[in-house]
This record gives structure tokens, sequence and C-alpha cells, in this order.
């Protein structure tokens, strides 16, 4: 789960952390009232669940009340579009009103803590190439991140913050302090069982002062049931409504741009390999839905619900191996779906496993228009075909 | 022959809920040796015929126990690993779907340097249909005895694959399944290793799929001590970058984890790799010169 830069830094703060003062605005005029809190020059930042806001048009320094009601009104209700949002980009509704930071002769630099699958420990990683796209960085020069395995049964020690703030070439005086936020960093990651928190930039003042200027926390969905007070600062409004609408049947969706076949199939790795042979057939998937290993007929009918929301979708593809799930129960969910939803594109229907010839006759006899497939091949080419072919 | 699990396996079920009990019975039905289940606070009392001990140590010293399923929910399964581990079971297999990843992160660093075996979590299971033996939660039916490993790190799919290679009369040594998680016990490489040293295994199926390096690893492990015919697909060639396709571990970011440079690396190390998932079968078929 994704959060907003305020959030992030709210947590980074209660660990202590040093962030600039700042305070998130609703309004213009809560802006300005914030603005003169904090006393100008404040920094107006857009919050939205996406980076490269700054080259968007995202992040504006505002000199005066005047300035800021001014900046705070075109931000608000704007389109941002960043590399990160999509051509589609993403409506502002809330701001960061942040005191502006003296910039003069300071350095921007990098810092992240996340879970390395190959040691399967946390990693903390350090940049001094800070305050640009740090995946351009890897590309380029790898060697320009560098990197430390942390002990999960200690814990990151003040040895190996010491390390990177000394590889970063910070001077001598300011290698204490980047040393206390680089632990604070940790501490607020293991705290709130983040799956990331990025740095980025890490400022060091030109007096020596450090503060974390921006913040991206993600949270480990399997650890929220613990942390019900991140759970809170989900911003629905940040998440596709249908995914949003999905996740509350355990459905897994997740909408591809450019598809018209509408999948549903249980199990992640069919479900993604649903999409390849859709593709491989010459058709285009319109989306990943997985429907879980119990697929009941709630379940079932919502995901028709979901997928037959999106306009693109020509037809469905219906991909199940009943495993566990009896092919009997599902194909009866399936026509019971198609009934009430008065669904009116196409459904081709492969099932496999546990009762497939008992439910492919109760499919066949419903008097509704389904194809059956036997195998995969067969219900892509059969699927695209009445999809109208590729696009 | 087979990996991991045969004749000899005398499995302990942890967490007899409604879930564990359920598979418990499928396992048992199947011809896995049930030796009981783990509920703590109901030592002594039975369960749909199994002994049920209050600790897994309990399960070691009074029934044998030598192999453990873990059915126990997300908050407690990191512990239940490793009190497994403690109790010196040599092969862990928890199907447990949802492990906050912080609590794995120290399961796997308490499994350092133990002789413990993990596979998972989040997976179907271990099944060797030749010797009628099952840990998980797969359908056993769809299996048939014979020379093909197969390793994968989904579990349907999997289902899928073994469904194709049973239709074609091939049968399977064993079917192992890793997991959809970031972190998980034994990999790929790992699982290669095992097919690769089990005389029964004529020919192995490797289904990876977007997220992570494991596979690009595994590939590199064929190359250097793999003789036996690697049959390989990826799920997830259609993927777009930065979207988490169900499992944990199924994201590709930072441009890294694309099926393209997976399925790239496998060709490298001449690893047959099928572009569709419904010509896995036949592709085994054609490798074993059938």
């Amino acid at each position: 789960m994704k959060i907003h830069e305020y959030q992030g830094k709210a947590i980074l703060a209660s660990a202590g952390v040093p962030v600039p003062k700042g305070k998130v605005a609703f309004t213009a005029e809560e802006a300005v009232a914030v603005g003169k809190e904090l006393g100008f020059p404040v920094v107006v930042k857009a919050q939205i669940h996406a980076g490269g806001r700054g080259k968007g048009g995202g992040v504006k320094l505002a000199k005066s009340a005047e300035e800021c009601a001014q900046i705070a009104g075109k931000m608000l209700g704007m389109t941002l579009v960043t590399h990160q949002t999509g051509p589609e980009g993403r409506v502002v509704k809330r701001l960061l009103i942040e005191q502006g930071m003296d910039l003069e002769g300071a350095k921007e630099l990098y810092l992240a803590v996340l879970v390395d699958r190959a040691s399967g420990s946390p990693v903390f990683m350090a940049s001094a190439q800070g305050g640009m796209d740090i995946e351009e960085v890897a590309a380029k020069d790898p060697k320009a991140i560098l990197k430390e395995v942390i002990d999960p049964a200690v814990g990151f020690q003040a040895f190996q913050a010491r390390k990177l703030a000394f590889a970063l070439g910070l001077p001598s005086a300011v290698v204490p302090k980047a040393v206390a936020l680089m632990q604070g960093v940790y501490r607020a990651f293991e705290a709130v069982d983040a799956s990331m928190v990025e740095i980025n930039p890490f400022l060091v003042t030109r007096a020596g002062d450090v503060f974390a200027l921006d913040a991206k926390v993600n949270f480990d969905d399997n650890a929220l049931y613990r942390h019900p007070e991140c759970a809170e600062m989900r911003d629905l409004e940040e998440e596709s409504p249908l995914e949003v609408d999905a996740s509350k049947y355990s459905l897994n969706y997740i909408k591809l741009d450019g598809g018209n076949v509408g999948c549903m199939v249980n199990g992640a790795g069919l479900a993604m390999a649903t999409m390849d042979i859709i593709k491989l057939a010459g058709g285009s998937p319109a989306n990943f839905l997985d429907v879980g290993g119990g697929a009941s007929a709630d379940q079932i009918k919502a995901a028709f619900r979901i997928l037959l929301a999106d306009p693109d979708v020509k037809a469905v593809l219906i991909n199940i191996f009943g495993g566990i799930l009896r092919c009997d129960v599902l194909a009866e969910g399936v026509i019971a779906a198609v009934k009430e939803l008065h669904v009116n594109v196409p459904v081709v229907v492969r099932m496999k496993g546990n009762n497939e010839d008992k439910g492919k006759e109760m499919l066949n006899g419903s008097g509704l228009a389904f194809t059956t497939a036997d195998d995969m091949m067969d219900a892509a080419k059969k699927v695209v075909a009445v999809a109208g072919g590729a696009r | 022959m087979s990996v991991l699990c045969g004749k000899d396996t005398r499995l302990v079920v942890q967490g007899m809920g409604k879930h564990g009990t359920f598979h418990a019975k499928g396992c048992r039905d199947y011809g896995t040796n049930v030796v009981g289940g783990v509920t703590p606070g109901k030592g002594g009392q039975t369960n749909e015929g199994f002994p049920i001990f209050d600790t897994v140590g309990d399960a070691v010293a009074k029934a044998g126990a030598n192999t453990s399923v873990i059915f126990v929910p997300p908050p407690g399964a990191a512990d239940a690993i490793m009190e497994a581990a403690d109790a010196g079971i040599p092969l862990i297999v928890c199907i447990t779907e949802g492990i906050p990843v912080l609590d794995m992160v120290k399961a796997a660093q308490y499994l350092k340097g133990k002789k413990t075996r993990l596979v998972g979590p989040n997976c179907p299971g271990i099944i060797s249909p030749g010797e009628r033996c099952k840990i998980g939660i797969m359908p056993g039916h769809i299996h048939m005895g014979g020379p093909v490993g197969v390793v994968s790190r989904s579990g349907t799919l999997t289902y899928e694959a073994v469904g194709q290679l049973t239709a074609l009369g091939i049968g399977q040594s064993s079917c192992l399944g890793i997991g959809g998680d970031p972190i998980i016990g034994t990999n790929h490489t790992d699982a290669l290793r095992l097919f690769n040293d089990d005389p029964a295994t004529e020919a192995i199926v490797m289904i990876g799929e977007i997220g992570g390096s494991a596979e690009e690893e595994a590939a590199e492990f064929v190359k250097q001590h793999v003789k036996k015919p690697v049959i390989g697909f990826i799920a997830g060639q259609t993927a777009p970058p930065g979207r988490r396709m169900g499992h944990a571990g199924a994201i590709i970011s930072g441009g890294k984890g694309t099926a393209d440079e997976k399925m790239k690396a496998m060709r490298e190390a001449g690893i047959r790799v099928v572009k569709s998932p419904a010509e896995i079968g036949q592709a085994v078929k054609e490798a074993l010169g059938r």
C-alpha cells in the first residue's frame, strides 16, 4: 500500500528523522494559513501517489501569501502527469505546504531501505547522486549505489550507517547527524512493516544540517493487520475504483491498457499465463483477474460486474483449473451471474479438473450462448475471434 | 525415486483448523503417512483420527514426524516455521499465504546454519505421485508417476502443466511448488539441484514468473551443472511494469525481472523455453524423444 509524502514524513518524524516543517492542505485557504504559520517562502507540493512531481509542475515555491493562494488554487484540481502516472495523470486533491529550505550550496543525496530477495534481508541503500531518478543511476552506474545488508536479528548498526556516510563523502562534522537520520529511517521501516522507505533527496545543507526532503513509504500489505493506524492512511481516491471494488471481494484485479479480452482466472500464475496466451493468439488482454482458490458464486458475480464495467471489454475468457474447486459448482456460478447481470458479450469458458464434463454439460444446456474450449490455446483463439481480433 | 517426499515421509500438520484438517485428510487419502497434527492446548486429543500434539517437539518424539506442513494463519506462521526447525524437522512445507515479509526475514535468518529445508511459503506443496505421497493442497488425481520433475512458483499454473503431461501419458517424479513470495526457503536453483541429483528424474520442467532474478540464477546453474533436458516457461510476458501481479514476488520494478530477460537467460543456458503455456507438455514429450 502506498501513502502520501506528508504521511510518510509524519512517520519518519516520529522516528526522530529531521523533516522540513509542514502541514497538509485541502484548500487554497488552508494552504495560505499553513504558509502564514510557517512564514514565507514556502514550498507547495502536490500530493499524489507517484514520483516525478517536480518536472510535471507539482512542486512550486511561494514567496508570499498571495502567491501561495494563487499556486495552491491552480494546483488543486489540476491533472498532474508524470512518468509514473501514465498519460492519464492524477488529479491533485491534497497539498503539502512546507517551509522553504535553503538549497544554496546544499547537497542532494539518496537513501532507501527495502527487503532484498537475494539476501533475504533488509538492505540500506545510499547514493551521492540524489535528486534524480535512482533507476537511471542504477542503470548507468551501478557502483554509485552503496548497499549495507542488515542482519534482522540485531538491526541496522551505527557502524553500517557510518560506513555509508563516509562513503557518500560527507564531511566529518555531518557524519553523526547523517548516522542518526539513517538509523531513524530504519527504525521507521521496521516499526510500520514498510516494504520500502525511500528518501530522495536526502538533503545536507550548506550549514551541515540534514533533512529528509522527500519521503516515499510503502507498506507491506500482509502486515497491515497489525498496523491499523497505517491502514487508515489509505487514500482510495489514488486507486482505480474497479481495483478497490475488486479488493472488497478478495479479487485481485488490474486493468491493462488497450486490451479488449476480459479474463477471469483462478491463481496468479495461471492468470498471467492466460494474458500471455491471449497475446500469442493475436489478441490483447484487458485485465489481470485472479479469483483465488475458492471462486464462490458471489465472487464470480462480482468479477463479471467488474470486468464488464470496463467499456473496452468485447469478450470474456474464463480459465479455471479446478483442483479443489469443482467445475460443476463453478459452472453454476457462471450461469447465475450471466443471467443475473444480463451479460451481453461473448463468454468463452475453459475449465479443467474436478467434474469438468458435468460443468461443460451444464454450460451447454443452460440456453445461454457460452463457447466452451478444451485447452488454453483453443480457448484463447476462440475468445480473440469473438472479440474482433487484435487491436 | 523422488525428491523431498516419498515412502519414508512421516508428516505432521501444524494448524489443524478447518483448512488444515481438510487438507490433512486429503493427504492421508492420497496415501501420505500423516502421523498427527499440532494444535497447542489440544495435545492428547484426536481430530478425524489424527493424534493431536501440543508442540512439534512432541510430534517428533511420540510419532516420529520427519516432515511438517504448515496451515497456521499468517500472524503465527513464521513462528510455526521456527518451531518446526527447533524440533529438528528436516523438511518444512509452508502453505500459508500472506505472511508479513519482515516475519519471513526473521524466520529465514533463524533457519540459516540449520539442517532444515523450508519449501514455501505461499505454495501448493510437494507431491511424489509414484510413491503416493502428497504434502500440500494440490489435486492428487491429476498426477501420475513417471520421469519428469516439475518446479514452479505458482499453484494452478503448475496443475495446468501437470495436467498436460498426464494427458500425454508422461508421469512425474515429484512436483515442487516453491511459492510466490519474495522470500522463500527453496528456490528454483535448489529444486533443479535436487532433480538433477535424482536418478528417477529424466527431464525437468521449470515454471517461473516475472519479478526477482531467481530464474536467471537457475539458468546459470543449468548451464554449469544440469545435463538433463530442462523445459521452461515464464508467466507474465504481457505484464506491465510496476504492478504486482497477484503474488507478492511477481512485480517488474526498475526495469528488472521482466519475462524477456528471464527467457533470454534461460535460452542461453540451453533450456527449451516455450512462449505458450499450452505447449509445455508437448515440449517435454519431444525432449524425452517420445
